[in-house]
């Protein structure tokens, strides 16, 4: 009898043996609603896209109706905010050469989305429905000869558009660790 | 004497007082008297005086002759015509010491940023994807947390020397160093438990545009910070109050302000801040990550001027992504010659350090440098070093791959001025 009392004790060293177990007990668990609201990354798999859909003619209204012409310009250029519209490069061009837009430099569509939906319209983020960007991703994407203008963008398809520059992009080096310098064999 | 003087208040017009600031200027203007009185203590104050104030009590301000202050960097207005901050670079030729002022410190943002207003009661941070245990925090919460305070620099990608910059504000004001407080990322990862296939964090913020940063498991577990301190006070709200991320010594986009949700994921996740800054090649990839060892003379350097020939000390600053500051040479002829600089205080990992060196300018033109070496034994590469290094034409200019941590050269003209020489 007299051990019981060290139960939670036992319990709790118990509990702290297995691999990365809570030490402090601190903060609370967030409910599955709380993750869903807060939880807008997509990732280039496009895995958290919500359902919904567009094409670049219904993009093409809401670019009017959203204010974005206002601050981008009518056809993506000419406004005080930054041009929508790849530079014209000709039809050889490296996709590096197409300038830091949209982003049109990203390799995959997702960041376009992505970008639409946590970042625009300046002072309403966040207010656009999932179908409104996909319809403003597809026709941004229209505009700058990315896709054809009745393609239906969906969390299916949006991932598999072929971006300019899917496959001319390096990734961050993986083989990093602490105490390592920041490229081998380079002595600065 | 002593006496009398204490008997009339401060400020009294009577001759004692004239006559004893007749002598207070004599002994100022440089012991040539031969005779040398003691001024018994009293020192006669230049101006006016500046009246207590209930705002100055309870949080004071520097001298209205203190007029350094920050500006715009990169040629793009801050505010910009939609109210957005932009890049805003540190008066580093007016630093003393390593810390920055909170006042002071760089501000980068990526597409231009509104600074938001948050309750630090209503702010909560959320841990979760591929974790055992979602959780979430109030800032109480994380203060209950073990702590750590220390010193570190961010430093924007964007702090880049070239050519055309005047002053060392412009070619290195995009870096600032303080002294941070708050949680180890790493005690809020364990303590949520991050599963066998999470190798990449994704932070985010909560501003208008939730700016998101990719960052590998590895440099997460190792040392960032959850910072709600900076400079022994709140986290300012530039710079994300009331919490922000900090990722030692790798480019300072990593390190979300604003900080709301970090979710770990199992690839670089291509989010709001990463793809601005992809590269086209892994080397340049790379060393845009971890920044190299790096230094800058501070004094003397663009725009300021030498009143003549005679004793100076040299002073800069020193640091390096690789850790901590272990050595650094100062030249006076251009990198013919280097001489071992002093490193004022301590060294720490991922800070900005500052060293100096005693110097007796003869009045000529010469030319100052600095050069850092760090404890992972890279040092701080000359533009020429980098351009023999990648096989760069000579006859073009040099381009830098990477974060810029090339040596910044200063040209000291006979007449005092000093100068940009980067050619």
């Amino acid at each position: 009898m007299r051990y019981l009392k060290f139960l939670p004790l036992l319990m709790f060293l118990g509990i702290s043996a297995q691999a990365q177990s809570p030490t402090y007990g601190v903060g609370r668990t967030p409910s599955t609603e709380e993750i869903r609201a807060w939880d807008i990354s997509i990732s280039p798999s496009g895995k958290e896209l919500p359902s919904g859909s567009g094409t670049a003619t219904e993009g093409e209204q809401l670019y009017l109706q959203k204010g974005c012409a206002g601050c981008h310009g009518i056809t993506g250029t000419g406004g005080l905010a930054p041009r929508l519209l790849k530079r014209d490069t000709g039809p050889s061009a490296s996709p590096w050469a197409l300038g830091r837009i949209l982003p049109i430099r990203a390799p995959y569509a997702t960041a376009v989305w992505d970008y639409i939906n946590r970042g625009m319209p300046l002072m309403a983020e966040g207010t656009l429905t999932p179908d409104e960007v996909y319809s403003i991703t597809a026709y941004l994407l229209y505009l700058n000869e990315v896709i054809a203008e009745d393609k239906v963008l969906n969390a299916e398809s949006l991932p598999k558009v072929e971006m300019p520059n899917r496959d001319t992009w390096a990734p961050l080096p993986d083989w990093w660790e602490p105490g390592m310098p920041r490229l081998l064999g380079y002595p600065y | 004497m002593t006496k009398k003087h204490k008997e009339k208040p401060t400020g009294s017009k009577s001759p004692d007082r004239r006559e004893f600031l007749k002598r207070g200027a004599a002994l100022a203007g440089g012991l040539s008297l031969g005779t040398v009185e003691s001024a018994i203590g009293q020192t006669p104050s230049s101006g006016g005086n500046v009246l207590g104030t209930q705002e100055l009590v309870e949080y004071g301000k520097r001298s209205r002759f203190e007029t350094s202050v920050r500006i715009p960097h990169g040629g793009r207005p801050s505010p910009d015509a939609f109210g957005l901050d932009f890049h805003i670079a540190a008066p580093l030729q007016e630093s003393v010491g390593v810390i920055t002022p909170s006042s002071l410190h760089y501000m980068g943002t990526t597409r231009g940023s509104f600074v938001p207003d948050i309750d630090p009661e209503e702010h909560r941070l959320m841990i979760h994807g591929m974790v055992d245990r979602p959780l979430i925090f109030t800032m109480e919460e994380l203060r209950r947390l073990p702590s750590v305070t220390r010193l570190h620099f961010i430093e924007c990608a964007g702090n880049r020397a070239n050519r055309r910059h005047k002053t060392v504000q412009e070619t290195h004001g995009m870096t600032s160093c303080a002294e941070w407080t708050g949680v180890l990322l790493s005690t809020l990862l364990k303590e949520a438990g991050v599963q066998d296939d999470g190798s990449w964090i994704v932070a985010e913020g909560v501003e208008e545009v939730k700016g998101a940063s990719s960052i590998p498991m590895a440099k997460a577990m190792e040392d960032c910070l959850v910072c709600y301190g900076m400079n022994g006070e709140a986290v300012r709200p530039q710079q994300g109050y009331p919490l922000r991320l900090l990722v030692p010594g790798f480019e300072g986009i990593l390190s979300v302000k604003w900080l709301r949700r970090i979710k770990v994921v199992d690839q670089f996740y291509m989010t709001y801040n990463d793809y601005g800054h992809l590269r086209q090649e892994s080397d340049d990839a790379a060393l845009s990550m971890q920044i190299g060892p790096k230094s800058v003379i501070t004094f003397p350097s663009g725009e300021q001027t030498l009143p003549g020939p005679g004793f100076y000390e040299i002073s800069g600053l020193a640091w390096s992504g690789g850790g901590a500051v272990s050595k650094v040479e100062v030249s006076t002829d251009g990198g013919r010659s280097w001489a071992e600089a002093e490193i004022r205080g301590t060294a720490h990992p991922m800070a900005h350090t500052r060293f100096s060196l005693q110097w007796n300018w003869n009045g000529q033109e010469c030319e100052l440098q600095s050069r850092c070496s760090d404890e992972l034994g890279s040092v701080q590469p000359s533009r020429a070093q980098i351009a023999e290094f990648w096989n760069q034409p000579p006859d073009q200019p040099v381009r830098i791959r990477g974060q810029d941590n090339s040596i910044q050269p200063w040209r000291i003209e006979s007449d005092g001025s000093v100068h940009n020489a980067i050619s």
